[in-house]
C-alpha cells in the first residue's frame, strides 16, 4: 500500500502541481508582515474607466503598494457603492456623474459642495485628472476643413449659407432626448437644423458615406481618430463638464501616503488628447489596457513601469483555469443554497394551496428583476466578489427549484396520497417515502433548469469582481476583440452542456427505478 | 366491530350522504351497492378517515375516529381501491412491506410475512421484485390486498376492487378473495356497483339511493322482499338470473 510510485507518474503530476502553486501564490494579495500598504483600485466597466484604473494600478506600485486592480465593475451604483464600504480605495469619477447621478438628491450646485458632501462620506476628491469627456459634436475633418468649421457657433452664425444649411445632422436617440443633449445645445446655440434619429454606429457609417456630416460624440471617443473627425468646439459652454478626477478614500492618505502623493501629480496631467490616444489604443489597435497606461506614465513622468505580461497560452490557460473555478464556485454555492431553501419551500406551498400562488408569484417576480439591480442591491450589503453574485444567482435559482418541487408533488395522482394516508404513515413518511421520491423527477429537471440557467447568467460576475466567465465576456466587448470574447464564451456554454449531461446521469440515480418505466407498462 | 352513528356529509351545498347509521358485526362481510352518486363511495371514505362528516361518528371496536388518533386508528384496518392503489416508484415487495418497516418490524419478519401473503393471494414470488408498471391489473391488484393486509388488521375496506379487471381475472380473483376473508375472519365494508359480486361476497347487502340506505338485507331479501319500487328497479336493472328481469337466459327458454 505505502509502496512509492513509479517516478514517471510522479513526473507527469508535476506541471499540474506548479501550476496549482503559481494559482495559489497568484491569489494571496499580500505576504503578511510586509510594510508595503495593500492598495486596492477600482474601476468602471467600459474602456476608459479600465485605462484608468491600470494608470492608478501603476502610479501605487510605482509608489512601492502592493496594487489589486478590481476592474471593470459594473456601472457607477456599484464602483461607488463599493468605494464607501471599503471594498475598493480609490477610482476615477466624472464631476458630472457626481454631481447629477451620485449625489443628485443633494442637489450640488458647485464642486465645492461636492467635497463637502463626499468629505461627509470619508471620501475625497482630487484635483481634475485634465481631460473633460462630455458630450461634443463632430464632423468629418475633410468637411469641416472645406467649410471652415471649427466651432458650433460657426454653425449657428452661418446658417443662412446653402452649403451649411444643407448639412445633415445625425444623432443617437439617448442624446436627442437628454436635457443636457441636443436641446441643451439647441438652445444654447439657437441652431435650427432638424436631427435625424438613429443608432450611434450608424451614424459613425454615415459619416464615412457623407448622409450625415454632425454627429454627437464623447470627447474621448476613439472613433474620433478612426472616423477621422474634428471635434467642434463648445465656445458657449452648452455641454456640462465631465472632467475626469481621483475619487478616494479619505483613511488612504494614512494608509498609503506615499500613493496618495503621487496621485496627485496626476493633476491636469491628462488631456483630451491624450486620454481619447489612449482609449484608440485599446479599442482600435487592441493594445492591453496595462500597457497603454504604462506607455502614459513613461512618457509623462519618466517612469519605468514593468509590463511584462507572461505568454499568451500561459496566460490563456492560467485564466481559464481561475475562470473556470470561479465560474462553478458561483454557479454550485448559489444552486446548493437554492436547494436547500427552494425544496422545502415548494413542499410548503404544496401544503399550503392558498399561499402556493402567492409564495410562486414572489419568486417568480425575482425572477423579472435585472441582474444589475439585483447586483446594485446587494453590493452595499456583501461588498464585491463571489458573495452578491452567487446571492443574485441564488434569487434567480429559487423559481425553477420551487416550481419542480410544487409541480412534482402536485402532480401526484389523488387516489396515490389517500392510499399512503389510509395505510396509515404519519405525515412526514408520507412526504419521504412516498411524495418526494415520487416528485423527484420534478424537482430534479428544475434544480437542472436553475443549474444550466446559472452557468449562463454567472457571467454577470464579471461586472462586480466575481470573476468567472464573464470578465473574458465583458473584456472581449469593451475592447470589441471577439477572441476573447470566445473565452469567455466558449468555456461557459461549454459548462452548460456538461451540467446537462452529468444530470442526466445524476436522474439514473436519484430518481427511483419504477418512476423511470414509463414507457414500459 | 364497526359502528357509524349519523354520519352526514355535504360537498359545495350538496347533502351526498343524508344521516345514516350502520352497524358491522366482526367477520361479517357487508355490500354498499347503489348508483353513482349515491353515496356509497362517500360512506366508505368517511370509514376511511378520508371524508371528515359533518355530523355523527366513526367508532372503531368501540373507539372513536378521530383526527388525533387517525394514524394508530388507520393500522387498524386495511383499504384497497381500483387498480391497488399502488406506489410506481416502489416494487411490490417494498409496497407491501412499506409500513410494516416503518412500524418497526425487522426485516426478517416483513419478507416472512410477505412470501405468506403473496402464497395467500396466489402471487408468483418473481412478481413480488417487480416494479407496478411490470405488473398485470390482476397482479397488482393481489399486491394491492396483500398490502392492505399486512399488519392483519381486523377491518378491510375495499372501493370497487375488481372495477378494472377483465372478467376471467376478476372471477379467480373473487373466488380468492372471498376464501382469504373466510379464512381469516376478517371484517369487510366493500364498494361495487355489480350486484352478481354483492351477492357473492355479501352476508348483507346495502342498498343505498339519493344519500340514504334504502334496504339493508341478504341479496335474497332484496330480490324477493324489496322495500321499494326503488329497491325492484335496481335490481332489475341488473339483469340477475332469475330475478324478473329481461334476461334472456331466464325468459323461460331453457
Amino acid at each position: 500500500m505505502t509502496t512509492p510510485r513509479p517516478p514517471a507518474l510522479r513526473r507527469r503530476r508535476w506541471p499540474l502541481l506548479a501550476a496549482h502553486a503559481v494559482l495559489l501564490l497568484a491569489s494571496l494579495p499580500a505576504v503578511a508582515g510586509s510594510p508595503a500598504p495593500v492598495v486596492k483600485v477600482g474601476s468602471k466597466g467600459f474602456t476608459e474607466g479600465v485605462v484608468l484604473g491600470e494608470l492608478l494600478a501603476a502610479v501605487g506600485r510605482h509608489a512601492g503598494a502592493v496594487v489589486e486592480h478590481k476592474a471593470a465593475l459594473g456601472g457607477t451604483q456599484i464602483v461607488f457603492q463599493a468605494l464607501e464600504k471599503g471594498d475598493i480605495d480609490c477610482y476615477v469619477e466624472y464631476t458630472g456623474t457626481l454631481t447629477q447621478e451620485i449625489l443628485r438628491a443633494e442637489r450640488i450646485r458647485s464642486l465645492e459642495q461636492a467635497r463637502e458632501a463626499l468629505a461627509r462620506r470619508g471620501l475625497v476628491m482630487m484635483e481634475p485628472l485634465g481631460f473633460n469627456n462630455t458630450y461634443a459634436l463632430g464632423m468629418k475633418e475633410s468637411v469641416a476643413a472645406a467649410l471652415g468649421i471649427d466651432t458650433i457657433s460657426d454653425l449657428a452664425a452661418r446658417a443662412a449659407e446653402p452649403e451649411i444649411a444643407a448639412l445633415a445632422f445625425g444623432f443617437s436617440d439617448e442624446f436627442v432626448k437628454r436635457g443636457d443633449g441636443w436641446p441643451a445645445v439647441r438652445d444654447a446655440y439657437r441652431l435650427e437644423q432638424q436631427p435625424q434619429v438613429l443608432d450611434h454606429s450608424l451614424a459613425y457609417r454615415g459619416i464615412e458615406t457623407g448622409h450625415i456630416d454632425v454627429t454627437d460624440l464623447y470627447s474621448t471617443d476613439p472613433e474620433i481618430r478612426y472616423y477621422g473627425l474634428r471635434l467642434l468646439a463648445d465656445d458657449r459652454g452648452a455641454f456640462r463638464e465631465y472632467k475626469a478626477f481621483v475619487l478616494c478614500r479619505a483613511d488612504l492618505a494614512t494608509r498609503a501616503p506615499q500613493f496618495v502623493r503621487e496621485l496627485e501629480r496626476l493633476a491636469g496631467s491628462i488631456g483630451n488628447a491624450d486620454m481619447l490616444e489612449m482609449n484608440a489604443r485599446v479599442r482600435l489597435d487592441g493594445e492591453p489596457e496595462r500597457a497603454v497606461a504604462a506607455r502614459f506614465l513613461r512618457n509623462r513622468f519618466g517612469w519605468e513601469i514593468d509590463t511584462e505580461e507572461p505568454t499568451a497560452a500561459v496566460r490563456i490557460v492560467g485564466d481559464l483555469l481561475r475562470a473556470t473555478r470561479q465560474h462553478l464556485l458561483l454557479v454550485f454555492v448559489s444552486l446548493l443554497a437554492a436547494i436547500v431553501v427552494g425544496v422545502p419551500l415548494g413542499v410548503y406551498a404544496s401544503l399550503r394551496p392558498r399561499l402556493a400562488q402567492a409564495i410562486l408569484g414572489a419568486v417568480g417576480i425575482i425572477q423579472t428583476i435585472p441582474s444589475m439591480a439585483v447586483l446594485v442591491f446587494m453590493v452595499p450589503l456583501l461588498g464585491l466578489g463571489w458573495r452578491p453574485a452567487a446571492a443574485a444567482l441564488f434569487l434567480y435559482s429559487l423559481l425553477p427549484i420551487v416550481r419542480g418541487t410544487f409541480n412534482g408533488l402536485a402532480e401526484i395522482p389523488a387516489h396515490l396520497r389517500e392510499s399512503a394516508e389510509v395505510l396509515g404513515l404519519d405525515r412526514w413518511a408520507r412526504l419521504w417515502l412516498v411524495e418526494l421520491p415520487m416528485a423527484s423527477r420534478s424537482i430534479l429537471s428544475g434544480i437542472k433548469t436553475a443549474a444550466v440557467i446559472n452557468v449562463g447568467t454567472a457571467t454577470i460576475g464579471g461586472l462586480i469582481g466575481a470573476g468567472g466567465y464573464g470578465e473574458a465576456i465583458l473584456s472581449g466587448i469593451r475592447r470589441a476583440d471577439p477572441a476573447q470574447l470566445m473565452q469567455g464564451a466558449v468555456p461557459a456554454a461549454a459548462l452548460a452542456l456538461i451540467l446537462q449531461a452529468a444530470f442526466e446521469l445524476l436522474e439514473r440515480f436519484v430518481v427511483p427505478a419504477g418512476m423511470r418505466g414509463h414507457g414500459r407498462s | 366491530m364497526l359502528e357509524m352513528c349519523d354520519v352526514s356529509k355535504s360537498f359545495a351545498g350538496r347533502q351526498v350522504l343524508q344521516p345514516t347509521s350502520l352497524a358491522v358485526a366482526r367477520g361479517q362481510t357487508i355490500v354498499l351497492i347503489g348508483p353513482s352518486g349515491c353515496g356509497k363511495s362517500t360512506l366508505l371514505r368517511i370509514i376511511a378517515g378520508l371524508v371528515a362528516p359533518d355530523q355523527g361518528r366513526v367508532l372503531i371496536d368501540g373507539e372513536v375516529f378521530t383526527a388525533a388518533n387517525a394514524a394508530a386508528m388507520r393500522r387498524r384496518m386495511g383499504y384497497v381501491i381500483q387498480d391497488g392503489g399502488l406506489f410506481p416508484h416502489l416494487t411490490a415487495r417494498a409496497n407491501v412491506g412499506l409500513l410494516a418497516g416503518r412500524v418497526g418490524w425487522k426485516s426478517e419478519r416483513v419478507r416472512d410475512r410477505v412470501d405468506l401473503l403473496a402464497g395467500l393471494v396466489r402471487l408468483s414470488p418473481e412478481a413480488l421484485d417487480r416494479f407496478p408498471s411490470q405488473l398485470s391489473g390482476g397482479q397488482r391488484q393481489r399486491v394491492g390486498i396483500m398490502r392492505a393486509l399486512m399488519l392483519d388488521p381486523p377491518l378491510i375496506l375495499l372501493d370497487e376492487p375488481m372495477g378494472a379487471l377483465d372478467p376471467l381475472v376478476r372471477f379467480d380473483l373473487q373466488e380468492d378473495l372471498r376464501r382469504i376473508f373466510r379464512t381469516l375472519g376478517t371484517t369487510v365494508v366493500m364498494v361495487t356497483h355489480d350486484m352478481g359480486e354483492a351477492g357473492f361476497f355479501g352476508d348483507e347487502v346495502v342498498l343505498l339511493g339519493d344519500g340514504a340506505i334504502v334496504q339493508r338485507g341478504t341479496l335474497d331479501q332484496l330480490i324477493h322482499a324489496p322495500a321499494t319500487d326503488y329497491v325492484r328497479r335496481f335490481i332489475n336493472a341488473q339483469r340477475l338470473p332469475g330475478t324478473g328481469g329481461r334476461e334472456p337466459a331466464t325468459g323461460g327458454v331453457a
